[in-house]
């Protein structure tokens, strides 16, 4: 592992929600192509911190960053930096299936032509390669102008999935992407984001323990807005350093 | 207590009951009074005659110049309110602060109580006269400045209708459209906007069926003159105005003139009735349905 590239990286982060302070002082490094599962009871921060790398929180009001988040080394917050281009590089899956009440192909295409990309051949063929990325193709390609709000909630978010991956993020950011769906959605949803690894950098927020251990290579534990303890994903379930990560994973609170 | 309740249901019961008598009721005024007018005018001569003088001594019954005054002004002000009432919601939903939000709607419903009377004169002594500076051939009672203040009059119905409709659509699409990269320009247009049209359509319509309907506006400023033109520069007739031009004229109770109203009167109920009725229809059918 040691001979990744760091492809994120949390300096001194500390967050607020008006005089709520959220995430305190969270230092943390995640290297390319691996999953990083963020775990943690419920408003430790957690979701709050996967959304601090593609600049999610920046509309909320009252919300207030210091720190540094370096991307390939650059820092994500500096003034020069275009949010919208940022988030081409990071792409994020949400909690819940949020596809655009659109077509199935409009859907995934949607990323390529807001950047202008309008070849119809060359749009149809990036389609078919996010969808089979997604695992999905075999299931719409006879499909591809239904509304996607006509899938399954488990095809729905594989879906969600190919439209960030239509784009060739390098980065994906899931926010507990399996929590909406039946347990073999979730089971195509993580046999899906060990392949995906290959590629990308995946970080995950999840509140499935056992989802933390199948999926991830690493795994940060989360308490009260502070980052208690990362380590390799093993480690963390069989010989946790902190006590409280300890109590957390077998269960003792949460 | 038992009494007292069948009391409250009864009165509930009756205030309903009343309002659906009083359409009824109009209905039976418009088609009791028309039925007389069209056992002596047809009924084709009607809707594709295009003149329209029952009060002079030629009588002509074609209703077309009115229709015609009436869509002149509905198109202005349509024209004029749509793209300036849909950038309003966009910007309230979009771009402006919540603060900046809570003060601009409430200024803008002010315009929705400004009495339409008022707006006749701006039109007729504010607009006309402005706008003759750069048309000079422009009638002192036109289509055109008629038209462009009813535009304004009814921004606030398509702009805050939008809105609603707008804020209507999930965060999560918004998200959504962030997480790709969208620029807010990117995200109003691309997804608010369409996942919000069944509602801006519908906004658009109330606002088309206003226009057709407002009167006092137009018989102030766009004239009294009958014209089968979609000239908007010269004086024109819409239904409304023609309906009180007649009322309040002098002419007798009972005579064919007189009935002349019950039809437009009826022209116009067609009118917006077939339009509140499409906004009722897409709201159903075109309703995006988020769980």
């Amino acid at each position: 592992m040691s001979k990744k590239q760091i492809k994120l990286e949390a300096r001194d982060i500390n967050a607020y929600y008006g005089d709520f302070h959220a995430l305190k002082g969270i230092n943390v490094a995640m290297e390319e192509k691996t999953v990083t599962a963020f775990i943690g009871p419920s408003g430790c921060g957690k979701s709050t911190f996967l959304r601090i790398f593609n600049r999610m929180n920046d509309y909320i009001d009252g919300f207030k960053t210091e720190g540094e988040i370096l991307l390939d080394g650059e820092n994500i917050y500096a003034k020069n930096v275009l949010v919208d281009e940022l988030r081409k590089r990071v792409g994020m899956v949400f909690q819940k299936p949020n596809p655009f009440p659109k077509s199935i192909y409009e859907n995934v295409v949607y990323g390529l032509k807001i950047q202008g990309m309008s070849n119809k051949a060359a749009l149809a063929e990036a389609a078919e390669k996010a969808l089979h990325q997604a695992a999905l193709w075999n299931e719409v390609k006879d499909n591809l102008n239904k509304s996607a709000l006509a899938l399954s909630g488990g095809q729905q978010q594989r879906l969600c999935i190919a439209r960030a991956l239509a784009i060739s993020p390098s980065v994906l950011l899931m926010d507990e992407p399996a929590s909406a769906l039946d347990p073999i959605s979730t089971a195509k949803i993580e046999e899906l984001i060990h392949q995906l690894k290959e590629q990308y950098t995946i970080v995950i927020v999840t509140h499935n323990m056992q989802q933390a251990g199948r999926v991830s290579d690493t795994t940060a534990f989360f308490y009260m807005g502070e980052l208690v303890e990362h380590a390799k994903t093993k480690t963390i379930f069989t010989n946790p350093k902190d006590k409280r990560t300890e109590d957390y994973i077998t269960g003792r609170f949460g | 207590m038992k009494l007292s309740e069948k009391i409250i249901e009864g009165l509930l019961w009756l205030a309903a009951t009343i309002t659906i008598l009083v359409t009824i009721g109009i209905i039976w005024v418009l088609l009791s009074g028309s039925i007389p007018f069209f056992q002596k005018v047809s009924i084709i001569e009607f809707i594709t005659g295009t003149e329209w003088t029952p009060l002079f001594a030629k009588k002509e019954f074609g209703i077309l110049p009115l229709v015609a005054g009436t869509f002149l002004t509905t198109a202005i002000a349509i024209a004029v309110a749509l793209p300036l009432g849909l950038t309003i919601a966009i910007y309230l939903n979009e771009y402006a602060p919540a603060r900046l939000k809570s003060t601009i709607k409430p200024v803008l419903e002010v315009l929705a109580t400004i009495p339409t009377v008022v707006y006749g004169f701006f039109a007729l002594t504010v607009v006309t006269p402005f706008l003759q500076g750069f048309i000079p051939n422009l009638a002192g009672f036109n289509a055109l400045s008629a038209g462009i203040v009813m535009g304004i009059m009814i921004i606030p119905m398509i702009s805050s209708l939008s809105e609603d409709a707008i804020s209507a659509v999930p965060k999560s699409l918004r998200e959504a459209a962030y997480g790709m990269g969208s620029t807010r320009l990117q995200t109003a247009f691309k997804v608010m906007v369409p996942a919000a049209s069944s509602g801006i359509i519908v906004s658009v319509i109330l606002a088309i069926s206003r226009a057709v309907g407002e009167t006092m506006l137009v018989a102030i400023a766009a004239g009294q003159q009958p014209r089968f033109t979609l000239n908007p520069l010269v004086p024109i007739e819409t239904i409304t105005t023609y309906i009180v031009q007649v009322s309040l004229g002098d002419v007798p109770h009972g005579s064919l003139e007189y009935r002349t109203i019950f039809a437009a009167g009826l022209v116009l109920f067609v009118f917006t009735f077939a339009l509140n009725n499409l906004s009722f229809w897409i709201k159903k059918k075109y309703q995006e349905k988020y769980d």
